[in-house]
């Protein structure tokens, strides 16, 4: 079996919403390298729970990367230091022994602290439910090969169709900007012609609804896109910039 | 509780049963839409398509999730595949061979009418996630492509890479959205449905925890449609997400809707092994991998050799040996049980040697690295993040785990329980399954549930009843949200010794020695003493930490663990009662010579519905009745 590895933990705690939040450190002796990291948060929550002490929350569910509920900033990078890895499919291999490591939330006007490592991310849904879909009732389309699509496109849609709604691209972002998550889905339904009919209406929607929910506006320093765990492309917020301008010409 | 269960399965031949119903149903008046409440528990591929429909319609949606956000319901793990009958590869596909492959894939277990229905429905599922902008893989040409899956001799599945789940929850999601936006659902994130509420016999509404503030809430409607998934953490280690439970399920049986089948679960035969006594769940790995990669283990028992230094004369493909027909695409039952018999022959490989090789380096020689990336490139890069090992150049090791619950709560036709105004879609329900599930019709199912069948049967159900008002001050309310916060200070109060998780590892342990792929009467009585004795142990001796009025993950958990408790022990019994093998459900005492599933016909095509009573638990028999297919023997040989 692999060895066991010693690790420090310095997390944030924070009892509520209101509450002051500060750091406390922690230390897993019996740490593993298959282990996940949400593994290890796990077996320090058994430890503090044993020891009379309130466990640490976090956000997590079906911890393969895809359902985007995981997040926490790992030694100042959101997600962590492996790239394209939501922090649930981060393993503890990436890790030795003696090892520290700071745990953040994700940090941002739009999305407050509920507790501890828990923030509220339901700007996003606003966001989507502003413009992010294509208004077609159920029962009402046609045959489904009656749109071919070019390959090329397709694959291009899925590319930005891939994102999980995390936030790691507001956690990064100096500004706390939702470019990133906003384009993904622009640039996703702008590449197929079923997107095309509310094209000008969705982007001026989902842009408007960014700013009312507080998040910044993108100044191109990319940080998004080197933490995103499924690689979209801040070309995407080119495309945004694009739709929006040219909605804007009427 | 009835003694007998009706199906309501329409009149007429097979193929005309759903327009007959459809043509004999009470509809409700547009105008009058707006006037019913209906609540959504669960935003899934079933939920989320349910709600966004029935809100479409003109009805007033309340819906719940216990996500942050419905767009995480655990239907977003799914990676394979959806199947439908379009039968565009021209390879000999119709929607009666759909019909049988999932009946036969369910080893005869299944209502003939529910499936024939799932089967009419699935072309329309493809075409309106296709109108919705899913971005299913496509041909060259710019036509949707299909690729094969387990059970299956035609190409009939969808899919968007390896993340066709995500895909069509995310379009189920947006419609949803549309209507959350223009008012016509209200949102419920982060509540967790704790109750169901009767009034004179019907179901009008719900009792709720806000986990973020811990109020329990109560919310009043004309029907509930309960769309909360299936129950494999009752194993705890098994591939479904970390909150997906059965409470909301469980509750509404102890309010008297009949639990089905609930030993029918499904062993998914490619998932990551374990690794170690931390591992928290299990990932699996599609089942579209098994169409290039290749299942063996090494013929020498304890070979400890590295994979590649095994020559081919020195490896045992086993399914291509027993299963020539089929190959690697057996039905997952058969593929997890021949997985297990090889390991318990000593053939296992890896640290554990609980483990078989999925080897692709024949596909990748014939067909090249960079088609193989394109189709199971991400599936790849997960592999190899778990693992530390690269499986372009070394097989993957996998072995089975719990995946999917094909039992669930007993519905009708309908879709609706045995209690009133209650309808179950999806995973949560046991209807269309039998006793083993085909990789790819689950997406089906959940959205041929919610976008094109409870449309029609929750409109019949409101027509056809007058539903007096009923808000949450009725005394039934007060009743059951009583009966929620008593639990919750319960769990508090113990203060115990032992923690939520000490206690659902063990028992999962349980379960899996004894209630897992294979299933013996012995094994079946002591499961169900040691689950007694640990529920008993458990509400003496659990340790909640924290509060009841802030988040408190570990007070969510324990809440869904005594459930577990419950259920793992029918699940036993319904094993024990069920004499013979079939599908998932796998009875030592009943096997072939070369180690097949017998199952027995004469004693056992029924369904098996279990009653709640402060006495206990009561087996009712709905019998199936097979008009059109003719029970054989299954064989993939």
């Amino acid at each position: 079996m692999a060895e066991s590895m010693n690790i420090k933990l310095k997390v944030w705690r924070q009892a509520g919403p209101k509450a002051q939040g500060r750091f406390e450190t922690y230390t897993v002796p019996d740490a593993n390298p298959h282990m996940s990291f949400l593994e290890l948060l796990d077996v320090l929550n058994e430890q503090l729970i044993k020891s009379g002490k309130d466990p640490i929350e976090f956000d997590h569910d079906c911890r393969e990367g895809i359902c985007g509920s995981c997040g926490v900033v790992v030694d100042g990078v959101a997600h962590g230091p492996q790239r394209r890895t939501a922090c649930c499919q981060l393993h503890m291999r990436h890790y030795k022994d003696g090892d520290t490591i700071v745990v953040e939330p994700w940090r941002a006007e739009a999305f407050p602290i509920i507790k501890d490592l828990v923030v509220d991310r339901s700007a996003f849904d606003r966001i989507i439910a502003a413009g992010g879909f294509v208004s077609v009732n159920a029962g009402s389309a046609q045959d489904a090969n009656c749109l071919p699509i070019a390959k090329t496109a397709a694959d291009l849609a899925m590319d930005f169709a891939a994102c999980i709604g995390c936030g790691a691209c507001v956690a990064a972002c100096p500004n706390a900007s939702a470019s990133l998550f906003t384009a993904a889905k622009i640039s996703h339904l702008a590449m197929l012609p079923q997107g095309a009919p509310e094209r000008k209406s969705r982007v001026t929607a989902m842009v408007n609804q960014m700013a009312e929910e507080g998040f910044g506006d993108c100044s191109n320093h990319a940080e998004c896109e080197a933490v995103c765990p499924k690689g979209i492309s801040i070309s995407t917020i080119a495309t945004m910039r694009r739709e929006y301008f040219k909605a804007m010409l009427g | 509780m009835k003694s007998v269960l009706d199906s309501k399965i329409p009149s007429g031949p097979l193929k005309e049963k759903w327009d007959n119903y459809k043509n004999g149903i009470k509809l409700v008046n547009p105008a009058n839409k707006r006037k019913h409440t209906v609540l959504v528990v669960g935003t899934g591929l079933a939920g989320g398509s349910a709600a966004a429909t029935l809100a479409e319609l003109g009805y007033k949606v309340k819906s719940f999730c216990i996500q942050d956000s419905p767009r995480r319901a655990h239907s977003i793990a799914a990676q394979g595949g959806i199947n439908a009958a379009k039968n565009y590869p021209n390879d000999g596909d119709t929607v009666w061979r759909l019909f049988y492959d999932t009946v036969k894939g369910g080893d005869y277990r299944s209502r003939e009418a529910n499936v024939h229905r799932l089967a009419q429905i699935s072309n329309n599922i493809i075409d309106q996630c296709v109108a919705q902008g899913v971005p299913f893989a496509r041909e060259y040409g710019g036509l949707l492509d299909n690729r094969s899956f387990g059970g299956a001799q035609v190409s009939r599945t969808f899919y968007a890479r390896g993340q066709t789940g995500q895909q069509l929850l995310l379009g189920a999601y947006q419609s949803m959205s549309r209507q959350i936006g223009l008012g016509n659902i209200e949102m419920f994130a982060r509540q967790e449905m704790l109750d169901l509420v009767l009034v004179d016999g019907k179901a009008r509404g719900i009792i709720t925890r806000n986990l973020v503030t811990g109020e329990i809430e109560r919310h009043s409607g004309d029907a509930v449609l309960l769309c909360t998934g299936g129950y494999g953490n009752v194993y705890y280690l098994s591939t479904n997400a970390k909150n997906s439970n059965v409470t909301a399920a469980w509750r509404c049986h102890k309010r008297g809707a009949a639990f089905a089948n609930p030993c029918f679960t499904q062993i998914h035969p490619t998932c990551i092994p374990v690794s170690g006594d931390y591992q928290s769940k299990l990932t699996l790995m599609s089942e579209s991998l098994r169409n290039d990669g290749r299942v063996w283990v090494p013929k020498k028992q304890g070979d400890t050799r590295k994979p590649r230094d095994i020559p081919e004369a020195e490896r045992d493909y086993y399914l291509e040996r027993r299963y020539p027909s089929f190959g690697n695409l057996v039905p997952r039952d058969v593929a997890s049980r021949n997985a297990k018999n090889a390991c318990d022959e000593g053939k296992g490989v890896g640290e554990t040697k609980l483990a078989v090789y999925l080897d692709f380096a024949e596909a990748i020689t014939r067909l090249g690295k960079d088609a193989i990336a394109a189709r199971y490139g991400n599936l790849f890069e997960m592999y190899e993040r778990i693992t530390g090992e690269n499986p372009y150049e070394t097989p993957m090791r996998m072995y089975p785990a719990v995946h999917y619950t094909m039992g669930g709560l007993w519905v009708d036709y309908e879709l609706q329980s045995n209690v009133e105004g209650l309808f179950v879609l999806g995973e949560a329900n046991f209807s269309d399954h039998g006793a083993n599930r085909l990789g790819a019709s689950a997406l089906m199912q959940g959205l041929a549930d919610g976008y094109f069948v409870i449309p029609y049967t929750l409109g019949s159900y409101l027509a056809s009843n007058e539903l007096q008002k009923v808000d949450g001050s009725h005394a039934a309310f007060s009743a059951a949200e009583s009966d929620a916060k008593a639990r919750v200070e319960k769990l508090l109060s113990i203060q115990g010794t032992k923690t939520v998780t000490e206690y659902h590892r063990e028992l999962g342990r349980i379960m899996w020695d004894y209630v897992g792929m294979s299933r013996t009467e012995e094994g079946l009585k002591k499961a169900i003493a040691e689950i007694t004795a640990l529920r008993e142990d458990f509400w003496k001796n659990v340790l909640v930490p924290g509060e009841k009025t802030t988040m408190n993950k570990n007070l969510e958990f324990a809440g869904r663990l005594a459930d577990f408790l419950e259920l793992g022990e029918l699940m036993a019994r319904d094993a024990l009662e069920r004499q013979e093998s079939c599908g998932g459900h796998f009875r030592e005492e009943y096997q072939s010579e070369d180690g097949e599933a017998m199952r027995n016909d004469d004693l056992f095509t029924y369904v098996a519905a279990w009653a709640y009573s402060e006495n206990g638990h009561t087996l009712i028999k709905e019998p199936l009745e097979y008009e059109s297919i003719k029970l054989t023997t299954r064989s993939y040989k």
